[in-house]
């Protein structure tokens, strides 16, 4: 018990901090709202500083230092209760919502999933609809610095793999020897490569408020947008461009990034194996989905076809979710491959979801050992990634943890079926949670969203969002005996 | 010449070998007074027992009027500290250095005067390495060298049943390849020297020496035998230092399978290769063999520190069906023992790599040593240095050299050009000359044409 009070003790403090999130949403009100809203904001920012002051000062007796165990536990508590939190001004602010999808609306921000159980977004106001990008944005921030610089601490499924080093001739090339100045740095690429999208952004046409606001949900890769139609909305080619740069940029992981600019040089991307891939992966997809859609007259005109399918895939490949088609009016064989890109294709340490591509690539290349084994018995084949040996044990973890992954799936999937989704409504559903990329197919495809769910099904999703984007391992660890033993 | 010696091992004890027989006084210094007593027995030479780093061995050793410092013991770090205490302490004149770590190549500043002093580094492995990329890539030759820079290659075939001027006159050569220039430096035939004249008619069996521009070897090659497919697959036995850097320099152009016994090592190899196959187990596991498909193999190649095991499993390899095998053997009986009979290519490490020591130990301007059929020929490439009046080659036709019996000019390289030896040429100043040796005696006459005469007034 005591090392709950001292987790407890630990989200008081983070709570606190958390609170002063409010003076964005606060600014905007004070420039776009009415003060009724400013007073509403304000209010959630005082319920949620007391609260964690209360926390913070009925603990204070058990202030400790933090074990790994305590790790599991904040990180897991960290990302059920701020979105907890964050329901605040949406309950008080938008008529008719209940707590059920806004709970379900910040989870799905703080996770970066993108998934929406709003509608009417377009007449939200502006304080509102920063409040759920920034939300996404923070979301993104803490889960660079739980990638990069925690899981590998924990040592989840495989994560040592993804430690903050970079393989080849830079191996040396730690990022910075303490966590804390890892993070600091890591957070200044992401706060950097932010506002250089917002500027694109306006440059491309948006006005300041949709350019903040969808330059945090597209560096976050999640997804919200202030239009319900999305990018659709904006219908400009100028525009997509720009997010889908600035999406392959947020897949790739943020320690690479900051490698790049601290050394002034663009020569570590070619040792990042994982970012060769990843990128790889997507690009080819763009333009597979590109020709097949052109094949199969769904547009007359390829360059119509590429734009389309390029923006959809690199969002939905990204794990974003922005959407500026409903594609899921295109054959079946194309949505699918989008999501299964979704699945796997994000780089670890950066802001997507999924598999990860470093774990699809040790997948992979596991296949092929098991295949060399078998013809050539002696052969001495270690497991290489951009030429660095992967020790077996890791291997072992990231088959663990893949396994897991489909059990996750498979049961939310089941648990879904039951409550009586149809099939394809269910899988993208999962998926769409799992790997936080949000709007699935059939009911919750791009034309529409999660407000169809049932508030039992949107609790499912919201489970899944949390367990996919805590790395399974994260969230599972606490239903087992062994960690509640002393 | 005073020469001292640091290291017995390999190198140390064969270059020691090669030079006694030369006059020159020989110290040589080494940790392990067994090594040492072994080599006292054998050959004229002092002996020191003690570390070759130490300024005090090195003083007793007499180094003080040495004139040429031979580092070559199995540690670079004391090779390079040897040099740098002889320049720095005792100003013995030439230094040279075996250094194994490409770390160390791959900064030649290091061996700056500034540095550790080192004038000339010689690393075995990598010239043997080379040694056998070159056969690999002319599975036909017994042996390929090469001059200038690569411009000029000396080859050894052996001339077989098929080859078009197999059972003709050597003159034919000529009307068969007009427009390729080579010439037959040297045939032995029953392992004695013949000199190869227009009417010599070359047989079946014959070890032929021809020199020829390195582009050129292959047709040359096509006249003396059947040619075999090129090789694609290179099985090596031994992932020593040899077999790696052989594996390494081979993967990108060849399927190499590569075997290796250490768990530990192999792993390491592994990870440090690209395209290798790297396998675990025995050289001379006849069923490993079969079932990495030796009988597919082109070229298997023994390269592990055992000479038995090499000998072994290129028995092995030859008898499963492998087309070419080539076996390192250390001991230099084993090799005249081999050479020929089942085992293609018995490769003596120490005679592929002396040469380049004795370039740097002979009198003369000397370019280049080879040594040839384990050491009892040699071909020299040699800088004709002054004018008519006091030099004895320079100037003067071919023909009109005084070389000694069972030498032979095989090749000039005047600039970038590759010329024939023929009678007729005449050698200016400045040109690079191969000569063929085929008594080794003959050696130190030939050096002394070439020397320049002092003023004699």
């Amino acid at each position: 018990m005591t090392r709950v009070l001292t987790v407890i003790h630990a989200l008081g403090l983070l709570l606190v901090m958390f609170s002063m999130a409010y003076l964005m949403p606060i600014i905007t009100a004070v420039i776009y709202d009415n003060s009724l809203m400013l007073l509403d904001f304000l209010l959630a920012m005082v319920w949620t500083a007391a609260a964690g002051t209360l926390m913070w000062l009925l603990t204070r007796r058990h202030k400790g230092e933090l074990s790994i165990r305590h790790g599991y536990l904040l990180v897991v508590t960290m990302w059920t209760a701020m979105p907890a939190f964050a329901t605040i001004p949406l309950l008080m602010l938008i008529p008719g919502l209940s707590f059920t999808d806004a709970y379900f609306e910040t989870m799905s921000a703080m996770t970066t999933t993108g998934a929406t159980a709003l509608t009417g977004l377009d007449d939200l106001p502006p304080s509102v609809q920063v409040w759920r990008h920034e939300m996404e944005w923070l979301g993104g921030l803490g889960i660079i610095v739980l990638a990069v610089a925690v899981l590998p601490l924990l040592g989840i499924g495989g994560r040592q793999l993804f430690k903050a080093e970079t393989p080849g001739p830079m191996k040396d090339a730690k990022l910075t020897p303490r966590i804390a100045d890892t993070a600091r740095n890591l957070w200044a690429v992401y706060v950097a490569l932010t506002v250089l999208c917002i500027f694109a952004l306006k440059w491309a046409g948006m006005d300041w408020l949709d350019a903040v606001c969808h330059a945090f949900s597209t560096t976050g890769l999640g997804g919200f947008s202030t239009h319900d139609a999305s990018i659709g909305y904006f219908n400009s080619p100028l525009i997509e461009f720009v997010m889908v740069v600035f999406m392959l940029i947020a897949t790739v992981n943020f320690a690479t990034h900051f490698l790049a600019w601290n050394g002034k040089t663009l020569s570590v991307y070619k040792y990042d194996a994982e970012a060769k891939a990843a990128v790889g992966l997507i690009l080819a997809s763009c333009l597979g989905i590109a020709i097949f859609l052109w094949w199969n007259e769904v547009y007359l005109d390829f360059l119509t076809a590429l734009r389309h399918a390029t923006f959809n895939v690199v969002s939905i490949g990204a794990s974003s979710g922005f959407a500026s088609v409903d594609y899921g009016q295109w054959p079946i064989f194309a949505p699918l491959w989008m999501l299964f890109v979704g699945c796997i294709a994000a780089s670890s340490g950066s802001t997507g979801g999924g598999i990860k591509m470093v774990r699809t690539l040790v997948l992979f290349k596991q296949g092929g050992r098991e295949l060399l084994k078998l013809l050539h018995p002696a052969a001495v084949n270690p497991m290489k990634i951009g030429g660095r040996v992967v020790p077996n044990k890791i291997v072992f973890s990231v088959l663990g943890f893949i396994f897991l992954y489909f059990i996750t799936i498979a049961t939310l999937l089941f648990i879904l079926l039951i409550s009586g989704m149809d099939f394809l409504t269910a899988l993208s559903a999962v998926l769409a949670c799992v790997n936080n990329f949000g709007p699935g197919l059939g009911l919750v495809g791009p034309g529409s969203n999660y407000q169809v769910l049932t508030d039992f099904q949107t609790w499912v999703c919201a489970f899944g969002m949390l367990v996919g984007r805590l790395e399974i391992f994260t969230v599972l660890i606490l239903f087992t005996p062994y960690f509640w033993r002393r | 010449m005073k020469i001292l010696i640091l290291g017995a091992g390999q190198v140390g004890s064969t270059v020691a070998e090669s030079l006694v027989s030369e006059a020159n006084d020989i110290t040589v210094v080494d940790s392990d007074d067994e090594k040492l007593q072994q080599l006292q027995d054998r050959l004229d030479l002092r002996t020191l027992t003690g570390n070759a780093a130490h300024p005090s061995t090195l003083e007793q050793a007499g180094i003080e009027d040495t004139d040429m410092l031979l580092a070559v013991t199995q540690s670079d770090e004391v090779n390079l500290v040897a040099c740098k205490l002889a320049a720095s302490l005792f100003n013995t004149p030439t230094r040279i250095a075996r250094i194994r770590s490409v770390d160390y190549l791959n900064r030649p500043e290091v061996f700056s005067a500034d540095n550790f002093s080192v004038d000339f580094s010689i690393c075995p492995e990598q010239i043997l390495t080379e040694y056998i990329v070159k056969l690999i890539e002319f599975p036909e030759a017994l042996q390929v060298q090469r001059f200038s820079q690569g411009k000029a290659s000396l080859v050894a075939v052996r001339a077989f049943k098929g080859g078009p001027l197999v059972g003709n006159p050597l003159s034919l050569l000529r009307s068969h390849m007009p427009q390729i220039e080579t010439r037959v430096a040297a045939i032995f035939r029953n392992d004695s020297p013949l000199i190869p004249e227009g009417s010599t008619v070359i047989e079946d069996g014959d070890e032929i020496f021809f020199i020829a521009a390195s582009g050129n070897i292959r047709s040359v090659l096509k006249e003396m035998r059947n040619m075999d497919k090129p090789t694609r697959r290179v099985m090596i036995v031994g992932g020593g230092n040899i077999g790696r850097r052989l594996a390494k320099a081979l993967e990108n152009e060849y399927q190499v399978k590569l075997i290796e016994h250490n768990k530990k090592a192999s792993e390491k190899l592994a990870s440090e290769l690209k395209n290798t196959l790297v396998l675990n187990g025995d050289g001379t596991d006849e069923k490993l063999m079969q079932q990495e498909h030796v009988s597919e193999v082109d070229v298997f190649c023994a390269l592990t520190n055992d000479d038995e095991n090499n000998i072994m499993s290129a028995l092995l390899a030859k008898q499963a069906g492998a087309r070419k095998v080539v076996a390192l053997i250390n001991r230099s009986a084993y090799v005249d023992l081999l050479q020929g009979g089942k085992i293609d290519i018995a490769l003596s490490p120490a005679h592929v790599t002396i040469g380049s020591l004795l370039a740097y130990v002979r009198q003369g301007d000397v370019a280049a040593v080879h040594s040839l059929r384990r050491g009892a020929a040699e071909v020299l490439e040699l800088v004709a240095h002054g004018d008519q009046q006091s030099s004895r080659v320079v100037g003067r036709l071919i023909d009109e050299i005084d070389l000694p019996a069972g030498a032979t000019i095989g090749a000039l390289v005047r600039g970038d050009e590759v010329i024939m030896g023929h009678h007729d040429e005449i050698i200016e100043a400045e040109d690079h000359v191969i000569v063929f040796v085929t008594d080794k005696k003959m050696v130190p006459k030939v050096e002394r044409l070439f020397q320049v005469k002092v003023g004699f007034f």
